[in-house]
């Protein structure tokens, strides 16, 4: 039994993950940058995880990926880094408006400082099209970053679509694929990006390790300067047990791909349809094309999300939202604004996302405490049949 | 961002829910693009004083459990004392507020005030408050923000 619904923010550690790290912390402490034993066998152990690494993900060389502190380093790297050889005084750059953060907050950034900035949206059905992003692209873009799937509403993007046409004007071409890593399939080659972010902990890894794939030839300026570790592309003592956990934990993210996909749609599907069902004025966010499997998103109207989770979580559940209540600001989630969700709406959206652990009996009942949740918070309120009206 | 127990205490068990049939006076406040709806019904007798307060609240944890609190502090007080109460009094009440969610006893307070108002207007008496800006269902909750800044930082 496990009440946990919100694997899309953080998964537990596997044991299995856990077990290959632990002789890397005590026995096996060694500096992998060091000539002697210990130093090397440290040395092996990350080079072997940055193998398995690079062919999880579809990597030509073990040397295109380059280990960071997390999925928000590897984006900041992917735009600093890149941008500082081959856009140094500035240039035109594009990203969608329902990227995570850790793109959103650098394109702006660098938007004001010096670049010129321009936001694609995504359209209703959550994607974003490639005759959209053409027609943002011009003949002097440098760099394109768009997400291959979206951490709220689970839509995946065409990236090879979005690619061919970024490239096409001589972009590189970047994307944030942390939600998508060992979930559903992905192929930097196929994709053909010249780089893409990954996270650990999203797949049952360790907090604290991402990785940037960077293909071969790609320009780069490391973002973090020091002794030259990781080919002198990220410089730091390597964390040679995270990097062992992130090769293991998409080892078995891959190896159980295929069966959770199928298993986890199924739950999903079975969550959208009995909810949307069974509470009325409640939709799916999105509920067609390529998704990912393990998130399910909810606009529940006439709600405040703040108000579902935390009755949820009275009663052991965990689950997110994206109202503007939870977050501490005065606006909803940007990514149910930019796929043009109404903000009356936006406030009760309601994001379950499942993984490993979770299984049917945990769906089932997560369904029958949550409704009667939802229908005391609409009783509680002053607008609801005014707004809504009931059946 | 974390709730006190007492916050957290009137969110799960609030008191006073529901609007009175025979109210004396009626307040409604928020908008539904901010998110925070609330409406507060009372009951006041011939000395002024309220004797029954009940609300209904559309939004946050922070918006019902100050809600909540206000029936509570309102119940046999005289309306002039009782639209004194402050956003900060109900946040002290609650044993604080996090920084984000001050704007939320705002509504709680001017609520009562609409209530009231509409009390002495039904009798042909001068409103004590007067305009309320979030009554206006365009309220613009950003234009409070100077003032979020006396909550408490969790």
């Amino acid at each position: 039994m496990s009440k946990y619904l919100d694997y899309s923010a953080t998964t537990p550690l596997d044991t299995r993950v856990l077990e290959a790290m632990q002789p890397y912390f005590t026995e096996h402490f060694g500096n992998a940058n060091s000539l002697y034993k210990i130093g090397r066998d440290a040395y092996h152990a990350l080079e072997d995880a940055r193998t398995r690494f690079a062919a999880g993900i579809g990597a030509a060389q073990p040397s295109e990926v380059i280990f960071t502190s997390g999925g928000t380093e590897a984006d900041n790297a992917a735009f600093f880094s890149v941008l500082r050889r081959i856009a140094p005084d500035g240039g035109h750059i594009v990203t969608s408006a329902y990227e995570h953060h850790a793109v959103l907050e650098v394109a702006e950034w660098l938007g004001k400082h010096g670049y010129e900035l321009s936001i694609v949206s995504p359209r209703a059905d959550g994607r974003v099209h490639a005759d959209d992003l053409q027609a943002v692209l011009r003949d002097d873009t440098k760099l394109v970053s768009i997400m291959h799937s979206n951490n709220e509403i689970g839509a995946i993007n065409d990236l090879q679509g979005l690619a061919a046409v970024a490239h096409a004007v001589g972009a590189v071409v970047h994307t944030d694929a942390v939600q998508s890593l060992g979930k559903v399939p992905f192929n930097v080659g196929e994709l053909d990006v010249d780089m893409a972010s990954f996270s650990a902990h999203k797949i049952h890894g360790p907090k604290g390790v991402g990785a940037l794939y960077l293909k071969r030839g790609t320009a780069f300026d490391p973002l973090i300067k020091g002794g030259g570790q990781e080919s002198r592309r990220r410089s730091g003592t390597q964390n040679v047990a995270g990097a062992i956990g992130f090769a293991r934990a998409l080892e078995l993210m891959l190896e159980e791909r295929d069966s959770e996909y199928a298993r986890l749609s199924v739950l999903r599907d079975k969550l959208l349809s009995e909810l949307t069902g069974r509470l009325e004025n409640t939709q799916a966010t999105i509920d067609s094309g390529e998704r990912l499997p393990n998130i399910a998103p909810l606009l529940i109207n006439g709600v405040e999300g703040e108000s579902m989770l935390l009755q949820l979580d009275n009663l052991g559940w965990s689950v997110s939202t994206g109202s503007a209540c939870s977050s501490g600001s005065l606006e909803p989630s940007h990514v149910l604004l930019a796929i043009g969700v109404p903000q009356v709406i936006a406030h009760g959206s309601l994001r379950v996302s499942m993984g490993r652990d979770t299984t049917e009996a945990d769906i089932e009942e997560f369904i029958e405490v949550l409704i009667p949740i939802v229908e005391r918070l609409r009783a509680m309120s002053p607008v609801y049949h005014k707004m809504f009206g009931s059946k | 961002m974390i709730y006190s127990e007492k916050v957290m205490d009137h969110f799960n068990n609030p008191r006073n829910v529901g609007v009175l049939e025979d109210a004396d006076g009626v307040g409604e406040v928020g908008n539904p693009v901010c998110g925070d709806i609330m409406k507060i019904t009372i009951k006041v007798d011939d000395k002024d004083e309220i004797t029954d307060a009940k609300f209904q609240t559309l939004g946050c944890g922070a918006a019902i459990a100050t809600s909540s609190i206000v029936t509570e502090l309102i119940k046999g007080k005289k309306i002039q004392d009782a639209v004194k109460i402050s956003k900060r009094d109900v946040a002290d009440e609650l044993d604080g507020l996090p920084a984000a969610k001050m704007h939320c006893s705002v509504l709680a307070t001017d609520g009562l005030k609409v209530a009231v108002d509409d009390y002495l207007k039904k009798h042909g008496r001068e409103p004590l408050s007067g305009e309320i800006k979030s009554a206006d269902p365009n309220f613009d909750p950003h234009a409070d923000e100077d003032d979020d800044t006396e909550g408490d930082d969790v």
